[in-house]
């Protein structure tokens, strides 16, 4: 307290903060930089350990032996599934019931707000079947789910038919199961999943229909969902990223390596093998590639498979995927099979909800990870950013102390002041109003009058508001200059407002999301910290433009396909742009994904109020 | 003044309404930091259900509230909407006249001293606020209740503490009018409502003594006589109230439901004060211990505050407000409002405060961020209670930095007034104030 109360030492505390203040920034930025570079740097990050003590100690020995068998049933199925054109209702209740298991569907509905082109569908109607495996040895209160999702053509046939071997082999050992095992095959992948959630936690919240379900389990402790288009893989993929962002606890993962090297199945992370050269170039490189996909992923705030929705349920789960490769060494469905066995019945032997290990983490590779006392530094060299501006700004308004004040004092905060910056808040915020609200309401007008179609128009439409609002703020401070306030005087309050509005937003985002809020601070912390009416225009404008969070959207594509090492062309990449937003757009109104809002209605209006700065007259 | 007035309570009413006829309402209703045990409005439905069902409210371990309150709800239950704006709005306008009444006694007061002359160092002029800087000052204070999402909140949350603020709002009314048996009478609803105004009595009776020239000295048979009439009338309407409850509900069981549930605080939801998690984590056989400590933590300072600010009884009302919303058993964020309200009051002393740039900052982010780490740790259950109590914990410590600050600021001030403000030191070289 002796900084707070000692007049000296905050003087001299204060003055060498405004002093120092440029050089200051600069250096906690590039620290923030280097800092977040070297989290993936193997010394510096932790190895993955299983927390969870039920699922750590006990041995479990798997014995699934009916590969084969779920390869035919996944022919059996693929055959069916052509026949119908769709999901095989009828032939998958049968299967299942012929299996032990209480079977139920459940319809659902949605027209989408706009048609969806990646996915070709605009009017979906669907079923999902599930069946559930009642435990025999406790009160079944709790349940576990499997799932694989019906796709459209051949794909994911493999998983479904490993479903339903499992489903057979799970019941013949049924003396195993302490918790109820729910085998659910969900049509349209993440909106079947959506309307069996839904309707399993009796909740509604994105408006779609669907017929209540028939047969519960007990509370879904965790969940996998499969996804298998082959008949042998070379390896499996673990996909956590969730909708907004979210995390399954870290034992999930674990578990999932654990076994993986067991039973020595080739196990990858973003679709990456781990290497163990860290302290070569490469190895650092390739580290640093993975966990950067993992943070583009996270901050995407979109569902990276179905197991995504889960998490906002308070279920742990991930997807399994198959990926068959060119590789020499493969491995075959009763393996994988296994491999899922073994998963359930440790998942079986849980005394509580995943709880032990981490939910805030980032992995370089699957056997290390960064926790957020690691990572968190980096945002926060970041945030401090923002309160030294906000400080020096501070001891600027105060108007000069006189001769005997102790460090900031004398504040004639006038009230007009406080009144200005109203008027580019209000303003800003109601573009942000407007880029959230019109291009889904207005997407039919677009269509009659431009030759577009109705995703195009929408995509467009955010487009042409976000430009738009380049151009309104302009206009606002004419008005009440009238009143005769001292411009340098008006132009610092509005920015400390900004700067602490950018602070608390970006602080509350990264706690959140973290790549999300570190991706935006990245970019706009540097915009909130040179702005002022009084730097180049033409070139500040450019450098605002380039950092405002449109194009770090573009460059976050580019930087995406790169990392995939799938690179693209500008044209195809300003295609896949359009095509990321009407996605988000989607997300936003199909799975109540936050990242479309969070952008429209406070990050792109806090932008524009440093916009609103520069053009300052 | 009656226009602006008119027009901010009409501003303020249709924000209310507004929200009222908005989905959010039932968010804000269900939220920890604005509606504790005590004022959350589901559960005063609740004890009226029990009470048209002819069993005591007070029989399950739901309804916390006061009889009075129960009763008032009871014919008013169709209206409750209105109800708390009105008693918004009675806040508003009570705390509006009672600054304007207290700004005139000021003037008048230091009229006075002009006419001694020489009281003041010639030095000093420039900290004694003129009459015209004071125009603005009660509707500031308005403003401040009335608009303060703290205060919308609540009010949208049908909290009944928007009830409390009002007595207590009416209570300082009364006290600055100079009215002794009301204001006796309105602290002792307040006490009744929750307790804590109890350590008000000080401040108040301070108040009215300096009013009527009555001197504050342990010697004087006049300062006896007042304290023993004011006691007399507090302790009266108390007992008064007590028998009412008791006659409308034939039994006593509100005193421990009510009373008992205050000071054992039984119930340890989250919520923005310091008890919840203290409770939660601490072995029970240092409860009653702590519990202890915890309570006359709210009580205490009272005794060294009356002291030091026996002359300025208006400001040390604040401060125990202030010390009450935070240390209380279980605070939301309306007990918040009606100490924050009061700030333009001492806006003269805007030039002494030091901390203000960091605690607006830190409170701002504080109530950002509850929300958020509520959502993380019940919802999406990936971080936990101490990442919320932090919070807590953080927004705490911000308001009593605040509270000290000013504390601070209203003594230093004092001592200008009387030395001079530029100090120097013997030998002529400028001298600096340092609390230690």
């Amino acid at each position: 307290m002796g900084l707070l109360s000692d007049p000296n030492r905050r003087r001299a505390l204060i003055s060498l903060l405004t002093r120092l203040n440029a050089p200051i920034c600069v250096l906690c930025y590039f620290a923030a930089v280097c800092w977040f570079m070297g989290l993936s740097f193997e010394p510096f990050t932790l190895r993955t350990y299983m927390s969870e003590n039920a699922m750590g100690s006990t041995m479990v020995e798997e014995r699934f032996p009916a590969g084969e068998r779920a390869l035919a049933t996944a022919k059996e199925f693929g055959a069916h599934k052509k026949k119908v054109g769709g999901m095989p209702v009828d032939w998958l209740v049968k299967t299942m019931q012929a299996r032990g298991l209480e079977v139920f569907t459940q319809r659902f509905s949605r027209t989408l707000p706009f048609p969806d082109e990646n996915n070709e569908r605009y009017i979906v109607e669907g079923t999902n079947v599930y069946g559930i495996l009642r435990a025999p040895r406790a009160p079944r209160t709790e349940a576990l789910v499997l799932s694989a999702p019906c796709s459209p053509g051949d794909d994911n046939n493999q998983a479904v038919g490993l479903l339903l071997g499992l489903a057979h082999y799970f019941r013949s050992k049924s003396i195993f199961w302490a918790k109820d095992i729910i085998f659910l095959v969900n049509e349209h992948d993440l909106i079947g999943m959506q309307a069996w959630l839904e309707g399993y936690h009796h909740t509604n919240t994105t408006g779609m229909d669907w017929s209540p379900l028939q047969g519960r389990g007990g509370s879904i402790q965790a969940a996998l969902s499969l996804e298998l288009s082959s008949d042998v893989v070379t390896s499996l993929d673990i996909v956590l990223e969730g909708l907004n962002g979210q995390l399954p606890n870290l034992d999930l993962a674990n578990l999932f390596y654990a076994f993986c090297q067991k039973i020595g199945v080739l196990c990858t992370i973003q679709g990456r093998i781990q290497r163990n050269d860290w302290d070569s170039v490469s190895g650092y490189s390739h580290a640093v590639q993975t966990m950067m996909l993992m943070v583009m992923k996270q901050a995407s705030g979109r569902s990276w498979g179905d197991h995504g929705l889960f998490l906002r349920y308070h279920i742990e789960a991930a997807t399994i995927k198959g990926i068959n490769s060119f590789r020499q060494y493969k491995t075959d469905a009763t393996t994988v099979g296994r491999l899922l066995e073994g998963m359930y019945r440790k998942l079986n032997n849980l005394l509580e909800r995943l709880h032990q290990s981490y939910f805030f983490y980032l992995m370089p590779s699957l056997s290390h990870f960064v926790s957020i006392g690691y990572y968190m530094p980096a945002f926060g060299l970041l945030a401090v950013i923002l309160l030294l501006r906000a400080l020096d700004l501070w001891v600027q308004l105060a108007t000069p102390p006189s001769r005997n004040e102790d460090g900031v004092a004398d504040i004639e905060q006038s009230s007009t002041g406080v009144l200005s910056v109203l008027t580019p808040l209000v303003i800003s915020h109601l573009t942000g109003a407007a880029l959230y609200m019109l291009p889904v309401r207005f997407q039919e007008m677009a269509v009659e009058h431009f030759q577009v179609s109705e995703t195009e128009a929408v995509v467009l439409t955010a487009i042409a508001v976000y430009t738009g609002g380049l151009a309104l703020p302009h206009n606002t401070h004419r008005y009440w200059l009238i009143s005769g306030e001292g411009t340098e005087q008006g132009w610092r309050v509005l920015k400390l407002v900004a700067v602490l509005y950018l602070a608390v937003l970006l602080g509350c985002t990264a706690l959140i999301n973290f790549s999300l809020g570190f991706i935006l601070a990245l970019t706009l912390v540097p915009v909130a910290s040179f702005v002022t009416p009084h730097v180049p225009k033409l070139l500040s404008a450019v450098v605002l433009v380039i950092l405002s969070p449109a194009f770090t959207l573009l460059f976050s594509v580019f930087i995406f396909q790169e990392l995939q090492e799938m690179p693209v062309s500008f044209q195809d990449g300003w295609m896949l742009y359009l095509s990321v937003i009407s996605q988000g757009i989607l997300d936003h109104y199909l799975y109540g994904s936050l990242v479309y809002p969070l952008i429209a209605l406070m990050v792109y209006p806090c932008w524009l109020l440093f916009w609103n700065i520069l053009f300052w007259k | 003044m009656a226009a602006p007035l008119t027009l901010l309570l009409v501003v303020a009413v249709t924000i209310r309404a507004a929200l009222y006829r908005s989905s959010l309402a039932e968010v804000i209703a269900e939220r920890v930091e604005v509606v504790s045990p005590i004022t959350a409005w589901k559960r005063v439905i609740e004890g009226l259900a029990l009470l048209d069902l002819g069993v005591s409210p007070y029989s399950g371990d739901v309804f916390h509230e006061t009889p009075l309150v129960i009763y008032l709800f009871h014919f008013l239950v169709d209206y409750a909407e209105i109800t708390f704006m009105l008693a918004d709005v009675i806040s508003a306008i009570a705390l509006y006249l009672a600054v304007k009444e207290y700004n005139k006694q000021v003037v008048r007061k230091k009229q006075k001293f002009a006419l001694e002359a020489d009281r003041y160092p010639q030095d000093c002029l420039e900290l004694i606020r003129s009459p015209k800087e004071m125009l603005y000052i009660p509707l500031k204070v308005a403003m401040f209740y009335l608009l303060n999402p703290f205060t919308i909140l609540s009010c949208v949350a049908k909290s009944t503490c928007g009830l409390n603020n009002a007595v207590i709002s009416l209570f300082i009314l009364t006290t600055i009018k100079g009215n002794a048996l009301l204001s006796a009478v309105f602290l002792c609803l307040a006490t009744y409502q929750s307790i804590y105004p109890l350590t008000l009595c000080a401040p108040a009776m301070l108040y009215l003594m300096q009013r009527q020239y009555i001197p504050v000295n342990y010697r004087r048979a006049s300062f006896w006589w007042f304290v023993v009439q004011y006691l007399f009338m507090y302790l009266g309407s108390l007992f008064v109230l007590i028998c009412l409850s008791f006659f409308l509900l034939g039994s006593w069981d509100y005193l421990p439901s009510v009373y008992g549930f205050i000071l054992s605080v039984p119930d340890l939801t989250p919520n923005i004060g310091l008890f919840w998690y203290f409770f939660a984590e601490m072995f029970e056989h240092f409860r009653l211990f702590f519990l202890c400590v915890f309570q006359i933590n709210v009580f205490f300072y009272t005794v060294p505050l009356s002291i030091k600010l026996k002359d300025h009884p208006v400001f040390l009302m604040f401060m125990q407000l202030a010390v009450i919303s935070i240390f209380k058993s279980y605070p939301t964020v309306g007990d918040i409002a009606l100490y924050m309200a009061l700030l333009p009051v001492w806006s003269h002393l805007h030039r002494f405060l030091r901390n203000i740039f960091l605690v607006s900052c830190v409170l701002l982010a504080c109530s950002v961020l509850f929300p958020v780490l509520w959502h993380l740790w019940i919802y999406a259950g990936s971080a936990n209670s101490n990442f919320y109590y932090a919070i807590t914990l953080l927004f705490n410590v911000a308001q009593i930095l605040l509270v000290s600050d000013y504390f601070y600021a209203f003594l230093r001030r004092e001592h200008h007034l009387i030395h001079g403000l530029y100090l120097k030191k013997k030998d002529g070289s400028e001298a600096t104030l340092v609390l230690k």
